[in-house]
């Protein structure tokens, strides 16, 4: 699957790399040698199968019962990294929401504040540009950055390739940044253990309802920027009521990742997770 | 856009089926795709030609099973159709529930030749 964002392609493939290595080597990222990573399924593109190779065909119709989940190869390598996460008791958070709502805010801030108490990683996935893991790595976090290309979310193999650069250690906390896309990470789960979607005070009480599969989905929702309520037209009760109407078991956070208003409760969330 | 990855992993497990099965081509695919699954229909027939171009789907004819969404409500136990995750039971008007049909995505059968 991860044809979409051009895989193999020079220009548009998946490039996995933390932003030390990018010093060390000194060029630029999209430079061929960060193409390291191994896919485990064949590349439909340039591999696929000639039809003269199979000379016993007699244009005789077989029929196949399949019955086989489209995202099982994603599902089955989530389920990979779960175990990987549960022999290790890596508590693994898959942070999601629309770009610009303040993911990398809330992670520098958590980060930050927490950095003596816990051990942090994190994996950013953005389609490109390092520009989020230089922030996380200006905080001393080890940090692998997954450019997509032309990808509009993270897929579980991806993550599987970056946590094998990571080295986690044992009883640590991986934060893994998604694209900032409200729809499409949804469907893809990554092998964690909850996830969250960030939601700010500027987007609207009724997102939780325009984009549901994504509320649906997720197990915390924390409500970012809400030190500028005062100068915004929004009824958060309205947006959380709209939330549970979608997704009943959700839990809320109200923050602002600026002043650091309402991050301890988020806090004492993470500690006892 | 999540469709293509979608229509993508489709093409994959089409070439290994075909592959297994020592057959060079699909004729035809059925498809199961729920309400609730997250795929908007149009998307996927807009990139189905450039996803499949090239590969065993090339020329296959393909049909898609709509299942419609179904809930269970959390309070009354009512069973009733869902469009959006966001209905509530229409016999208790409450938001709890559990889906049970509408969230399927799958390759139910495949024609090889």
């Amino acid at each position: 699957m991860c044809g979409t964002c051009g895989c193999g392609s020079e220009k548009n493939g998946v490039i996995i790399q933390n932003p030390s290595e990018v010093e060390a080597h000194g060029h630029h990222h999209h430079d061929g040698h960060s193409h390291s990573h191994e896919h485990t399924h064949d590349h439909h593109h340039h591999d696929h199968d000639h039809p003269h190779s199979h000379n016993y065909d007699h244009h005789h119709k077989t029929v196949i019962d399949l019955e086989q989940d489209i995202l099982q190869h994603n599902d089955v390598m989530a389920s990979r990294n779960k175990g990987y996460f549960e022999a290790k008791n890596i508590f693994a958070l898959n942070l999601v929401s629309s770009p610009g709502s303040g993911k990398t805010s809330i992670l520098e801030r958590t980060l930050t504040d927490l950095k003596n108490e816990k051990i942090f990683y994190v994996i950013e996935g953005d389609q490109q540009t390092l520009n989020d893991a230089n922030r996380i790595n200006a905080l001393g976090i080890p940090v692998i950055q997954i450019n997509t290309g032309k990808g509009c979310h993270l897929e579980s193999d991806m993550v599987y390739e970056a946590v094998k650069k990571l080295n986690i250690k044992d009883h640590s906390i991986l934060m893994i940044e998604n694209v900032g896309n409200l729809v499409c990470p949804s469907m893809f789960h990554l092998g964690e253990n909850k996830r969250v979607v960030i939601i700010s005070t500027t987007e609207g009480e009724d997102k939780p309802i325009k984009y549901p599969d994504m509320f649906h989905t997720s197990d915390i929702c924390i409500i970012n920027k809400i030190d500028l309520l005062p100068y915004l037209n929004i009824d958060i009760k309205k947006l959380k009521s709209y939330a549970l109407q979608v997704n009943s078991k959700l839990k809320f956070f109200e923050v602002s990742a600026t002043t650091g208003e309402g991050m301890e409760a988020w806090y004492q969330w993470l500690k006892e997770n | 856009m999540h469709e293509l990855s979608i229509a993508l992993g489709i093409v994959d497990i089409a070439e290994k089926e075909t592959k297994k099965a020592n057959k060079n081509k699909v004729e035809f695919i059925e498809l199961e795709i729920g309400t609730l699954a997250g795929i908007e229909f149009d998307s996927l027939d807009f990139v189905w030609p450039s996803a499949v171009k090239d590969t065993v789907l090339e020329h296959a004819e393909k049909r898609i099973n709509i299942i419609e969404g179904e809930a269970k409500c959390g309070d009354c136990h009512h069973i009733f159709k869902v469009k959006y995750f966001y209905d509530s039971c229409p016999k208790c008007n409450s938001f709890l529930k559990s889906i049970i049909k509408g969230k399927e995505l799958r390759v139910k059968y495949l024609e090889v030749s």
